[in-house]
């Protein structure tokens, strides 16, 4: 093997050289706004990475702790000067860091189980029976709160509930549609799937109203962001190349998911990270991109009528957009589809685009920055009095409950789809 | 490393939680917008002037080096802890204080981010003008200290036009106010008017008292393109002449305009050789006539498009041009040495053709744009370090822009500062005796050299 494929900082050494230490990553970086210290900076982290490179600094925890201090949410790379790709150089950091170091315990857990859905399954059924004894809301005072047995949902927090029964299991593989109507393959996401089955409902409910024949592939797996965050690529690997699969096995229009985070792996970060890492992949993970939309974009694109689908009694609303849709620059669909939906008022909140501080495993490592950061989002919200905030990601929808829950407050959170669907579904 | 008992009086000094002495951290303390690097000792972030002061007279105790450092997002490497020794961040002293609305001043820690204040006071209708690219992170302290400046500075002036007075703490460790907050007051040297711009080698600034005015009515932003760069450049100097002060004037020349165009296709004519972006402001009546005015001065100077933006997100439109320059430059080449010289307002054209010659001198790419209205050009130089011979091309053709600057009457640096960047040059523009003045100020209050040693005099 040549050193090409062996260490992953190689795959971001032209990156790195573009950074110049400016400092416009101060004004953005949520990890920063919580941390106050440089090692959380994009910069930072882009220095520990050449010096990584470099091999003058060791691989020892404070070079973890550094790194680990990163959501992946792309914003100090949406206001580079240079366009550093931060999240790509990071990704990279914590790849050297598992391979060199092996993986922590944690993200090894995090690995079987989203390396195995039949796992999940069992998790996810498990939890279903024993929700009600695990799940109840303790205060956050009394240290009882239990962990959630399933990592990438995480630290000591309100949970959701968990399904009783996944989505996936309550459909059949193909939904046939009205003929010439465009055939969609569904990429349900595990939250979709195991937490909010809902969204998976609602969504499914509206391209049925579209007349599209949709397909939901019973091979699809986890996305693997959980994993990248960790730095485990084997693992996003196996998982890219079961999705492929999946995937390609129906000639499909589209490839269309309800899940921010899922569609920011499947659009950016696998042509970007394991197609450069695994270059016999590039291609298939291309085309894969080149299919992939968010279910709020392609239900414009083929023209819904919310006024059709959708009911929300006169209430108001404010939208929170999910880092994966602002780095896909998707932040106008929603919306537009929103305030056609009859009924609702949008109010927009300040900083609707800044991160809500989940950050895939970020939250749990660093559960109260996490909040921390979340406290500004939870503040926003509030401000704004609306009844409900919307969203298009199941793992913000988590987040902002969760903050708004430690707030005190009872403001709703909800999908998109769930607004846009709720006049067919009730 | 430092020795253990300074370790643990600087830490009681700071509590454990605000000191780091561990490789991560002084490597994350040691960089700034340079790409120079030197890695520190220890770095600690005190949270009050009495913090400042214990750690600056421990470090006249022990003989060890202090280095201030707000946001490290300065240009010319005037917080690098060249030498080793404690970097001193002021982030943690970011409050801001008051903001007296009947007096028009406001009292603010060092570490307040640039931006956040400005939108503090523009909330209650006022407004703090000097804008340097860096507001967004860049710190007022860190303002205060290199004086920075900005595009508005045409009609509003630079930071130390705004600053009143100071809370400072001696490179020895005294806590000192300079200034004060009535408009006029001439009792004793003017301290405030010395540390602004003094680059953190006189003392650490701990408070800082501003003056505001009131936040302009309205505003007009136009995007001029000519067919010459002499065409826009006397364009500047016509309106200054015209006794017209608009808010900014900012200049592009044709590189510029290339880089910009091939990456974000902007749709300029093919005629375009530079571009002036005009902002005024103030009453709207006035504002109008003054636009028209600009117009009709221009008109002849080969100006090939004249548009004013209609609203606030026209005006964004325009100001995107001028937002594009920076990103774009690396096509021509991947490094960059970013000058700020000025010259006399009637001096840009000249200085401009100099720089032509300059460039074709070396035959190495010279970028131009910048604040033409005050006579501060960016010249930016680019290079490819990597290319055996370009380094050495640069510094010589660096040398040759200063001396073009110096020669009209102008500076090498309007609002990066020297630090360690512009040293080696201090000698073409400050003559012996210049030297040795400022040497005795700095001896004078720094006697065992502790405050940010090495940076600025050579």
């Amino acid at each position: 093997m040549t050193k090409k494929q062996t260490d992953p900082l190689e795959r971001v050494a032209q990156d790195m050289k573009k950074c110049v230490k400016c400092g416009a990553c101060r004004a953005n970086c949520p990890a920063f706004s919580t941390f106050q210290r440089e090692p959380a900076t994009a910069r930072g982290k882009v220095a520990l990475a050449q010096h990584l490179a470099k091999g003058d600094i060791t691989l020892d925890d404070g070079t973890y702790a550094a790194m680990s201090k990163c959501l992946l949410c792309g914003s100090c790379v949406d206001k580079c000067p240079n366009q550093v790709p931060t999240d790509e150089i990071v990704i990279a950091a914590r790849e050297a860091l598992a391979q060199r170091r092996g993986l922590t315990t944690f993200h090894k857990a995090v690995g079987q189980v989203i390396r195995n859905r039949k796992l999940m399954n069992f998790g996810a059924l498990a939890a279903a029976v024993l929700g009600p004894v695990f799940f109840r809301k303790v205060p956050s005072t009394s240290g009882l709160r239990l962990r959630f047995p399933m990592p990438f949902l995480g630290g000591s927090r309100h949970v959701p509930q968990i399904a009783k029964k996944p989505f996936m299991k309550r459909h059949p593989e193909v939904i046939k549609g009205e003929p010439g109507k465009p055939t969609i393959v569904f990429f349900v996401g595990c939250m979709t799937n195991f937490v909010y089955t809902e969204i998976g409902e609602a969504t499914l409910a509206l391209f049925r109203h579209l007349g599209c024949t949709v397909i939901i592939p019973q091979g699809q797996q986890c996305c693997g962001l959980p994993g990248m965050s960790g730095g485990d690529l084997n693992t996003v690997r196996e998982l890219a190349e079961q999705n492929l699969a999946a995937l390609e096995k129906y000639p499909a229009d589209y490839v269309m998911t309800a899940c921010a985070t899922c569609g920011g792996a499947l659009h950016k970060l696998y042509p970007l990270v394991i197609g450069k890492r695994n270059p016999e992949l590039k291609e298939r993970l291309q085309a894969l991109a080149d299919r992939t939309v968010d279910a709020a974009v392609l239900l414009q694109k083929l023209g819904l009528h919310p006024e059709e689908t959708g009911a929300a009694e006169g209430m108001r609303i404010t939208y929170h957009d999910p880092c994966h849709h602002r780095t896909a620059g998707i932040a106008k669909q929603p919306r537009t589809l929103l305030k056609e939906t009859p009924g609702l008022e949008l109010v927009e909140m300040e900083g609707a685009d800044r991160c809500c501080g989940l950050g895939g495993t970020f939250n749990v490592y660093h559960y109260e920055s996490s909040l921390d950061i979340n406290a500004g989002k939870s503040a926003a919200i509030i401000d704004t009095g609306a009844d409900a905030v919307v969203t298009g990601c199941p793992g913000c929808i988590m987040q902002l409950s969760d903050g708004l829950k430690q707030a005190g407050d009872k403001t709703r959170v909800l999908h998109t789809v769930e607004l846009l669907a709720r006049k067919i579904r009730s | 490393m430092l020795d253990a008992s300074v370790l643990k009086q600087l830490t009681d000094i700071v509590g454990a939680e605000n000191i780091a002495t561990g490789t991560q951290d002084l490597i994350c303390y040691g960089y700034d917008a340079t790409q120079m690097e030197f890695l520190p000792d220890a770095v600690v972030h005190p949270d009050s002037a009495e913090q400042v002061s214990r750690v600056l007279k421990l470090a006249n105790e022990v003989k060890l080096p202090v280095f201030p450092r707000g946001a490290g997002s300065g240009f010319t490497g005037g917080a690098l802890p060249k030498g080793g020794g404690i970097v001193l961040v002021t982030t943690r002293m970011n409050r801001i204080l008051r903001i007296d609305t009947d007096n028009l001043v406001a009292e603010v820690e060092p570490g307040v981010v640039t931006e956040t204040f400005q939108m503090a006071v523009e909330k209650l209708g006022l407004f703090y003008p000097p804008d340097p690219a860096s507001l967004k992170f860049s710190t007022l302290g860190g303002n205060v200290a290199e004086c920075a400046g900005g595009p508005r500075a045409v009609k509003y002036g630079v930071t130390k036009d705004f600053v009143m007075g100071l809370e400072v703490v001696l490179p020895t460790g005294a806590i000192i106010r300079t200034g004060g907050e009535t408009v006029k007051g001439v009792v004793g040297y003017d301290l405030t008017k010395l540390l602004c711009g003094s680059e953190g080698t006189l003392g650490v600034i701990t408070k800082i008292i501003f003056k505001l005015l009131p936040y302009p009515d309205a505003k007009k932003t136009m995007l001029t393109v000519f067919d010459s760069i002499d065409g826009a450049a006397r364009a500047v100097s016509t309106i200054i002449k015209n006794k017209i002060i608009p808010t900014t004037l900012e200049f592009m020349d044709h590189p510029t305009l290339t880089c910009v165009e091939r990456r974000f296709n902007l749709g300029m004519p093919d005629s375009a050789r530079a571009v002036l972006l005009i902002e005024v402001d103030g009453d709207r009546d006035l504002i109008e006539k003054q636009a028209g005015e600009i117009h009709k001065l221009i008109e002849p100077l080969g100006l090939v498009q004249f548009r004013v933006a209609k609203d606030a997100a026209e005006s964004e439109e325009l100001w995107k041009v001028r937002r594009l320059v920076s990103p774009s430059l690396r096509d021509v080449n991947p490094d960059k040495f970013n000058e700020d010289i000025v010259v006399p307002r009637s001096k840009v054209p000249d200085v401009i053709r100099r720089i032509e010659v300059i460039q074709k001198r070396y035959d190495i790419p010279i970028v131009n744009f910048g604040h033409a209205g005050d006579g501060n050009i960016h010249v930016n130089i680019m290079i490819d370090k990597s290319v055996p011979g370009q380094l050495e091309k640069a510094h010589e053709a660096i040398k040759e822009v200063f001396q073009a600057a110096l020669d009209l009457g102008g500076t090498m640096s309007g609002e990066h500062g020297v630090g360690l960047a512009k040293q080696p040059y201090i000698p073409m523009e400050l003559n012996a005796e210049q030297i040795t003045a400022m040497k005795a100020i700095k001896s004078a209050l720094d006697p065992n050299n502790i405050l940010n040693p090495g940076k600025m005099l050579p």
